[in-house]
């Protein structure tokens, strides 16, 4: 006997799309406004933030606790314990903080973070959270739509993938001097997931300056694959015409692919994932495909061998 | 090869077991008092599980270690702490078994059948726990006189295995960090080591035409 529980209903559908649309300019209007009085963000921890409430990608189901989410995490620079992160990543300088995006670009840029968060508005992003591992969370993110930040350095035709490389110092990274990954880690997505309007660079979380054990100062969040996909801390992001290797694919090519879309149909070759625990909640829930994401992104897979190309 | 003569008093063994029983008590005691005052974390039943199956290898290598301990040491009395120990190792077994049926699957059989098929560590896992019932179900002086010595020996001897199943249990699950399996992986077979060079010397021993050494004392005296 399983809970059944009803099935996450879209937002788009409680209200109708025209008036959302409507309703998403007004907020990035005032979201622009505030942006232009005030500077939108700081260094400082606990600080205020401007941001775009109300995103429809928003989730309307209850975000997991603050400290849940800062303490139960994976960040394997800083250990494979997921109490790890918490405890060493608060040796990271996340200021100053440089960020190149560079390759098959028109106009390659260096960013300092503090400029980077002022490109566009950010907006808020309740999104769910699906680890491989098999649990799950909602947090919600503030950051700014990765498409935005592609479109100023303006990809060139012959660009198809967008590689992500975290920052890696041994110096400060436990898990860095050890060879449980080849490090730095990396990451990838096909150019179009990676301008698929839910695809974010968050730099903030519960509306406070993102914590460093959650990847500070910049993160990469794509809702509909598994966390790892999530680039933490990243330094570089380079678009590419092959598909980039990624750090999990060259430790486990069998268990990790490219794509890691979350489907509770393709098992991890170790562990099933037809289901998962939401933190906070007693039983496993069922896991849904693309992490229920899939009004948004199943199109992007059209016609595609999921279980191939997992 | 033996130390100090060491031979507690009856009562002394007594008082010994009795600590040892409240000692082996001592986890499943923190786990729920850490589950009452929600101190487990973000994930507490992750916890729960991942505790109760350390444990189980835990106290499956302790019980293990008794012999060498008792060889090394001169302390015959140790053998009769055994059972206890391996009895433990059942009961967290057990525990940790109906955490995973309970918390994980809800008794859904179907999902559970094809775990067991489909994941070779829950297929190692589930067999060592099959291959612990019979273990527990012999664990007292009845079975032994039952059985006899000799039998009740050679079916215990599948501790060995169940230990090597446990073990990769736990290293088939780990998702990439694999240095708390291998620790384990490390110490069983060590403790397997010093059981094959004693099988060894035993072989030789016969073949120089010696008598076999007295076999162990199984039962325990009460």
């Amino acid at each position: 006997m399983l809970i059944q529980r009803p099935a996450d209903i879209p937002p788009s559908e409680i209200t109708p799309r025209a008036l959302f649309e409507k309703r998403r300019e007004l907020l990035k209007g005032i979201a622009g406004t505030a942006l232009a009085v005030a500077l939108p963000f700081s260094a400082q921890a606990g600080e205020g933030l401007n941001y775009a409430r109300s995103s429809p990608f928003n989730t309307a189901e209850k975000p997991t606790p603050y400290q849940d989410v800062t303490h139960y995490n994976n960040f394997y620079e800083f250990g494979t314990d997921k109490s790890d992160p918490a405890e060493q990543a608060q040796a990271l300088k996340t200021r100053p903080w440089q960020i190149a995006i560079e390759g098959l670009v028109k106009r390659p840029k260096t960013l300092a973070i503090d400029d980077l968060i002022r490109l566009v508005p950010l907006e808020e992003r309740i999104y769910r959270m699906r680890c491989v591992e098999g649990w799950s969370m909602v947090i919600p993110w503030i950051g700014l739509p990765l498409a935005a930040l592609l479109k100023q350095v303006e990809p060139l035709g012959s660009a198809k993938y967008v590689e992500f490389v975290s920052a890696a110092d041994p110096k400060i990274m436990p898990g860095v001097r050890s060879s449980v990954l080849d490090w730095p880690y990396l990451e990838g997505l096909r150019l179009d997931e990676a301008m698929q309007p839910l695809t974010l660079l968050a730099a903030s979380l519960y509306g406070e300056v993102l914590p460093k054990q959650n990847g500070a100062p910049l993160r990469l969040v794509v809702p509909w694959k598994y966390g790892f996909k999530g680039a933490k801390s990243i330094v570089k992001i380079r678009l590419t015409d092959r598909q980039p290797q990624t750090a999990w694919m060259k430790a486990a090519p069998n268990e990790y692919g490219f794509y890691s879309n979350v489907n509770p149909a393709v098992d991890h070759p170790r562990w099933s994932q037809a289901t998962e625990r939401r933190i906070g909640e007693f039983f496993k829930r069922k896991t849904l495909l693309f992490n229920g994401y899939g009004d948004q992104v199943a199109k992007l897979y059209a016609g595609m061998d999921l279980k191939k190309y997992f | 090869m033996s130390g100090q003569p060491c031979q507690p008093s009856g009562r002394q063994i007594k008082a010994i077991k009795a600590t040892l029983f409240v000692l082996c008590l001592v986890p499943l005691t923190r786990l729920a008092w850490g589950a009452w005052q929600d101190a487990l974390g973000a994930n507490p039943i992750e916890f729960i599980q991942n505790s109760l199956g350390t444990w189980t290898l835990n106290f499956l290598l302790i019980t293990l270690t008794l012999s060498p301990l008792r060889k090394y040491s001169g302390w015959h009395w140790l053998l009769r702490l055994r059972r206890m120990l391996g009895l433990f190792a059942f009961c967290y077994a057990l525990l940790h078994l109906a955490s995973y049926l309970w918390l994980d699957q809800f008794f859904d059989w179907q999902a559970i059948a094809k775990d067991i098929v489909k994941r070779p560590f829950i297929t190692v896992g589930m067999a060592a726990f099959i291959l612990l019932v019979p273990l527990a179900a012999t664990s007292n002086n009845a079975m032994i006189r039952r059985l006899g010595g000799r039998r009740w020996q050679q079916l215990h001897r599948s501790i060995y295995v169940i230990a090597i199943f446990g073990v990769l249990h736990y290293w088939w699950l780990v998702k990439r960090d694999v240095t708390l399996p291998a620790v384990y992986a490390m110490l069983l077979f060590l403790l397997l080591l010093v059981r094959a060079f004693w099988r060894e010397q035993e072989r030789q021993r016969q073949l120089a035409g010696g008598r076999p050494a007295k076999a162990f004392t199984i039962v325990a005296k009460r």
